[in-house]
C-alpha cells in the first residue's frame, strides 16, 4: 500500500515546501504518499480517500479511471483530500519534474482548503469520518444484507443534491413579519372596537365571538404548514419525517454527511483549481525548474490548460482570471477613473504603479466562491481575450453551435451553470400534501425544464424512501406541471402556479 | 497485490454481467451487437446503471465555452461533453449507458446462461505462436515506428540547449540523433488451436432473413469457440450446385440462384481438413447451415457416406443447422436424423426463426465437444 517518500523525493518536497512559504502560502500540515497507478485509480474512485463504505460505483469509477489510463486518454497527476493534514498522492512512474509540479499544485489546494471561507465549516477529520462511515455501513451489510443495504444507497444517492449548498452559513432567525402578522391576528379576535361598555354585546354578541374565535383558530392551524418554510434540505426533512428503519436513518445521515463535506469543493473549482494552477506554475517557473525539464514541465502545463471548445476547462479559466486580477491590482486598472475612462489606447497603457496584485489575490481566495469570483472580476475584456462564447443546441442541424459572444450573455450563462452547481433548485413545500401525509416537492423554475425520464426515475426513488405518494410541481414548456409517483404509477397533470 | 476496491469493482461487474444475462435472449435475437463489435470488445446498452437525479438536460441547457468561431458556427463532435457542464469535486457525472464487455465475459456469460459445458479439447498440443508488444522508446527502429511527440520533444530540447531555436520562428527540425522510436518486444504464447469451417446454401430458397439467423448465429458460436481455443481461424464455403471457398464477407453477402449440391460443399471440406488440419494438431469444427433442400436422394446418399468416412472421424463435432424457408422441403435434417442422428459428434438443430436461434446454440454447444 502508500509508501512514504524516497529520500530524494522527500528532499524534493522540502525544497518545494520552503517555496510555496517564501511565496506566503499557508496550509496545513501535508502529507505525501507514493502509490502506484493502480492504487492511484482506487484512490481517485473513492473521491480521494483511501476508504469509502463498500459500493458497486466506486467499482464503476475504477473501472473507467483504469481504461483511461490504458488507452492513454487521461492520467491522474493530482489527488488531494482537505482534511487537516492534508493528504495527497504522488503517482510512482511519474518523471521527477512532475512530481515537483504536482506537490506545488498540491500546497496551491492546501493553502485553499485551509483559507477559503467556503470551507470553514467543512470536516477536517473527514479522512477519519470516511473509515467510520465504511465502518458503519459495513456493519449493516452484515446485518441486513448487502443487496438492501446496497440498494437503498442506490436509492439515496438519486437524491443527494437535494441538500441547502448554504446551510452551513445562514442562521436562521425567526421571521419578525410572520410574528407580527400573529400577534395581529390574536388581536383581532377581541372583535370590533367598544365605546360604551354596556354596548359590548350588541356589538359583539357572544355567538360572534365564538365565530371569530374558531376562524381564527382554523387560520393559524393552517399557517401552521409542514415544514413551516420550504426545506432546501430535502435529505434532512427524510431524515426527520420519512418512516426509515433505524439502519436506513443511519446510512441516510451518512450520505448527507458526505454530500455536505463535497459541496465548497463544487463551490470552489474554478478558483481552486485556478489557484493551485497558479502557484505550481509560479513555484516552478520562478524557483524550481532546472533547465533540462523546462520542456517536459511546459508539455505537462500546457496539457493542463488545453481548451475544448464546448467545455470550460477550470484550470484554464482559473489562472487566467487570477493573473488577470494580479495585473489589473499591479497597475491599478480599477475604481472609477478606471471604469470610466473609455480611451482605449490609455486603457492598453494603463499602468498606475500600485504593485498590489499579489496581496489582492491572496484577499480574494479568502472571501469568494466561484459564483462571486466570476461575477466581481470577469471583465468584458477578460471574456474577450480568453474567446468565451455561449453554445446550444442547433435542434435543426442537429448539432451543438456558437450562439453569442456577448459579455453579458456569456457572463449569465457562466453564473448559471455555477448556481447550485448547475442543478436545479428543489425544495420540500409540504410534508402533509393534500392531508394526506402525501409528499409535495417544488421545483424554482429557472428557465431551464427537468431532464424527464431522470425526474421520474428520482421520484421513483424518493417514494420508496417517503413511503407515500410523493409529487413535484414543476414546469413544462412554460406550463406548470406536477408529477406524482403513487408507488405504483407515475401520472403528470397541468397546475396554476 | 489486492486492493480494496477490487470488491466495488466485482459487484460492479456483477451488476453488469446481471443486466446482460436478463437480457442475453434478447440480445441474441435481435444481432443488434454484431454492429457494435470491436477487436476483442463489444458495448452494450444497459439500461439505467447510472443513477437518476433531478437534473436538467443538458441539449436544454447549453453552456460556456472558449476559443476562435463566429456565432453559428458548428462545434465538432466531440467537441461538448455529454452532462452536467460543472461538477462536484467527485469527479462524478454522467455515465454512459453502453458499457464495454469483452468476447472473453460475454462467452462466459453465454456458457452460464446456456449452462453450456467446457469443450473437451480433443487436441491438447501447444502450437507457440508469437505477439508483439510494445514496450518503450528506442533511438533506433523502423521509420513506420517513428514516436513523433518524443522526437519533437528531442529535437526542440537540444535547439534550445545549443541556443537555435527561436521563439519568434518556432521551427523545429529533427535530426537523426533527435529521432525516437518505439521499440516491442516478441512474446510467445502458447495456443491450442482449432478451426471452424463453416458451410452455407446459398441457392435462391435462401433468403436474406435466413442468412441473417446464420449470421447471428455464426457469431455467438465464434464467440463461444474463440473463448475455448485462444488460436481459432474460420474457413467459409459457400455452395449452391457447386461448392467454393470464400472470405468471410463474401459468405454472408452471396445469393446465387441455382440448384442445391450439398455434397460439393462436404466434399471441399474434407479437402481443406485432409490439406490444412491434421487430425493431430486441430481441434475441428464444421457447421452447415441449409434450408433443407437437396438436389436429390442419390446426392443426399452422397453426403452421409462422406460423413461417415472421411469428416465424421476427423472433427470433434459436426453440426448442422436448418433455417426454415418457404421454399425448402426440410428433408436433409430427416435423412440425417435417420443416418447419423446417433452418432456422439453430430449436432442436429432446426431453427424456425430468429427466436429460434437461442435454442439453437445450446443444441449446438451443449454437449461440450
Amino acid at each position: 500500500m502508500p509508501k512514504s517518500l524516497s529520500p530524494r523525493l522527500a528532499a524534493l518536497r522540502d525544497e518545494i515546501h520552503g517555496y510555496a512559504k517564501e511565496f506566503g502560502l499557508d496550509f496545513f500540515d501535508t502529507v505525501f504518499e507514493m502509490v502506484s497507478y493502480d492504487e492511484m485509480n482506487m484512490v481517485a474512485a473513492y473521491g480521494g480517500f483511501p476508504t469509502r463504505y463498500p459500493h458497486w460505483r466506486w467499482g464503476m469509477e475504477y473501472e473507467q479511471l483504469a481504461k483511461g489510463y490504458e488507452y492513454g486518454l487521461s492520467k491522474i497527476y493530482e489527488l488531494v483530500i482537505n482534511n487537516d493534514p492534508c493528504y495527497a498522492y504522488l503517482m510512482e512512474s511519474n518523471p521527477e519534474v512532475d512530481q515537483k509540479l504536482v506537490m506545488a499544485h498540491v500546497y496551491g489546494h492546501c493553502d485553499f482548503f485551509k483559507n477559503n471561507f467556503s470551507f470553514r465549516h467543512t470536516n477536517r477529520r473527514m479522512i477519519d469520518d470516511m473509515a467510520n462511515h465504511a465502518t458503519r455501513v459495513r456493519r449493516w451489510v452484515d446485518k441486513i444484507g448487502v443487496e438492501k443495504v446496497e440498494d437503498f444507497i442506490d436509492r439515496t444517492l438519486s437524491l443527494e443534491n437535494l441538500i441547502d449548498q448554504h446551510a452551513p452559513h445562514i442562521r436562521r432567525n425567526p421571521d419578525p413579519q410572520r410574528a407580527e402578522e400573529e400577534a395581529k391576528s390574536n388581536e383581532r379576535v377581541e372583535g370590533f372596537k367598544v365605546n360604551r361598555e354596556y354596548m359590548r354585546g350588541f356589538i359583539n354578541p357572544s355567538e360572534f365571538m365564538d365565530s371569530q374565535r374558531k376562524r381564527a383558530e382554523d387560520e393559524k392551524q393552517q399557517r401552521k404548514r409542514f415544514p413551516e418554510r420550504p426545506q432546501r434540505d430535502v435529505l434532512y426533512f427524510l431524515l426527520e419525517h420519512a418512516p426509515l428503519e433505524p439502519w436506513e436513518v443511519d446510512i441516510l445521515s451518512i450520505l448527507r454527511d458526505e454530500a455536505y463535506y463535497f459541496a465548497p469543493q463544487g463551490q470552489t473549482k474554478i478558483m481552486n483549481e485556478g489557484w493551485a494552477s497558479y502557484w505550481h506554475s509560479t513555484i516552478m517557473t520562478r524557483r524550481a525548474l532546472k533547465d533540462d525539464e523546462i520542456i517536459d514541465y511546459a508539455d505537462h502545463h500546457s496539457g493542463t490548460m488545453g481548451v475544448r471548445p464546448g467545455a470550460i476547462n477550470p484550470y484554464k479559466l482559473g489562472i487566467e482570471l487570477w493573473r488577470d486580477i494580479e495585473d489589473r491590482w499591479n497597475k491599478g486598472k480599477f475604481g472609477k477613473e478606471w471604469d470610466e475612462c473609455d480611451d482605449l489606447r490609455a486603457r492598453q497603457a494603463w499602468d498606475k504603479k500600485l504593485g498590489a496584485g499579489r496581496e489582492k489575490i491572496f484577499e480574494v481566495r479568502k472571501h469568494y466562491n466561484d459564483i462571486t469570483f466570476i461575477d466581481t472580476f470577469l471583465t468584458a475584456e477578460f471574456a474577450q481575450q480568453q474567446k468565451l462564447f455561449v453554445y446550444g443546441f442547433n435542434d435543426k442541424r442537429n448539432s451543438w453551435e456558437i450562439l453569442d459572444r456577448e459579455f453579458r450573455k456569456v457572463k449569465n450563462k457562466l453564473l448559471t451553470s455555477l448556481t447550485n452547481f448547475g442543478q436545479p433548485i428543489i425544495e420540500v413545500v409540504d410534508g402533509n400534501y393534500e392531508n394526506r401525509s402525501e409528499l409535495l416537492l417544488a421545483h424554482k423554475h429557472d428557465g431551464q425544464d427537468l431532464k424527464g425520464d431522470y425526474a421520474r426515475e428520482t421520484l421513483r426513488n424518493l417514494q420508496s424512501l417517503w413511503r407515500r405518494p410523493v409529487n413535484i410541481i414543476t414546469r413544462y414548456d412554460g406550463k406548470g406541471t406536477l408529477l406524482r409517483y403513487d408507488g405504483q404509477h407515475h401520472s403528470e397533470k397541468k397546475v396554476e402556479l | 497485490m489486492t486492493l480494496k476496491i477490487h470488491q466495488d469493482h466485482s459487484r460492479f461487474k456483477q451488476i453488469v454481467r446481471g443486466k446482460i444475462k436478463a437480457n442475453l435472449r434478447k440480445y441474441v435475437q435481435k444481432g443488434e451487437m454484431l454492429g457494435k463489435k470491436g477487436k476483442d470488445a463489444i458495448s452494450i446498452p444497459i439500461p439505467f446503471i447510472d443513477i437518476p437525479r433531478f437534473k436538467y438536460g443538458h441539449k436544454e441547457q447549453g453552456g460556456v465555452g472558449q476559443g476562435d468561431g463566429e456565432v453559428g458556427q458548428q462545434l465538432g463532435p466531440g467537441a461538448v461533453e455529454p452532462g452536467d457542464g460543472h461538477q462536484a469535486g467527485q469527479g462524478e457525472g454522467d455515465h454512459a449507458l453502453e458499457v464495454d464487455v469483452t468476447l472473453e465475459e460475454l462467452a462466459q456469460i453465454l456458457g452460464e446462461e446456456l449452462q453450456l459445458p467446457r469443450i473437451e479439447r480433443r487436441q491438447n498440443e501447444r502450437i507457440v505462436t508469437q505477439k508483439v508488444k510494445y514496450t518503450g522508446v528506442n533511438t533506433t527502429g523502423p521509420e513506420s515506428l517513428r514516436h513523433f511527440k518524443r522526437t519533437f520533444k528531442q529535437a526542440l530540447k537540444r535547439q534550445i540547449a545549443t541556443g537555435t531555436y527561436d521563439p519568434k520562428m518556432p521551427v523545429i527540425i529533427p535530426t537523426r540523433e533527435d529521432r525516437r522510436y518505439r521499440s516491442y518486444k516478441l512474446q510467445e504464447l502458447p495456443e491450442t488451436n482449432a478451426v471452424i469451417i463453416y458451410m452455407m446454401d446459398v441457392s435462391g430458397s435462401m433468403g436474406d432473413e435466413q442468412k441473417e439467423i446464420v449470421r447471428i448465429e455464426s457469431f455467438w458460436l465464434d464467440t463461444w469457440l474463440k473463448h475455448q481455443y485462444k488460436g481459432l481461424e474460420s474457413r467459409y464455403i459457400i455452395h449452391d450446385a457447386v461448392a467454393r471457398e470464400v472470405d468471410r464477407d463474401t459468405f454472408f453477402h452471396t445469393r446465387e440462384s441455382g440448384g442445391t449440391m450439398i455434397s460439393s460443399a462436404y466434399k471441399l471440406c474434407r479437402d481443406i481438413i485432409q490439406a490444412d488440419y491434421p487430425k493431430s494438431a486441430w481441434n475441428i469444427y464444421p457447421f452447415h447451415f441449409s434450408d433443407g433442400d437437396n438436389w436429390s436422394a442419390d446426392d443426399t446418399r452422397q453426403c452421409i457416406e462422406m460423413l461417415r468416412n472421411d469428416i465424421l472421424p476427423q472433427v470433434n463435432q459436426f453440426a448442422y443447422g436448418q433455417v426454415e424457408s418457404p421454399y425448402g422441403s426440410g428433408q436433409f435434417i430427416k435423412d440425417l436424423r435417420e443416418a447419423v442422428g446417433d452418432t456422439n459428434n453430430v449436432a442436429l438443430s432446426e431453427i424456425a426463426d430468429k427466436d429460434a436461434i437461442y435454442a439453437s446454440i445450446k443444441d449446438f454447444l451443449g454437449k461440450g465437444r
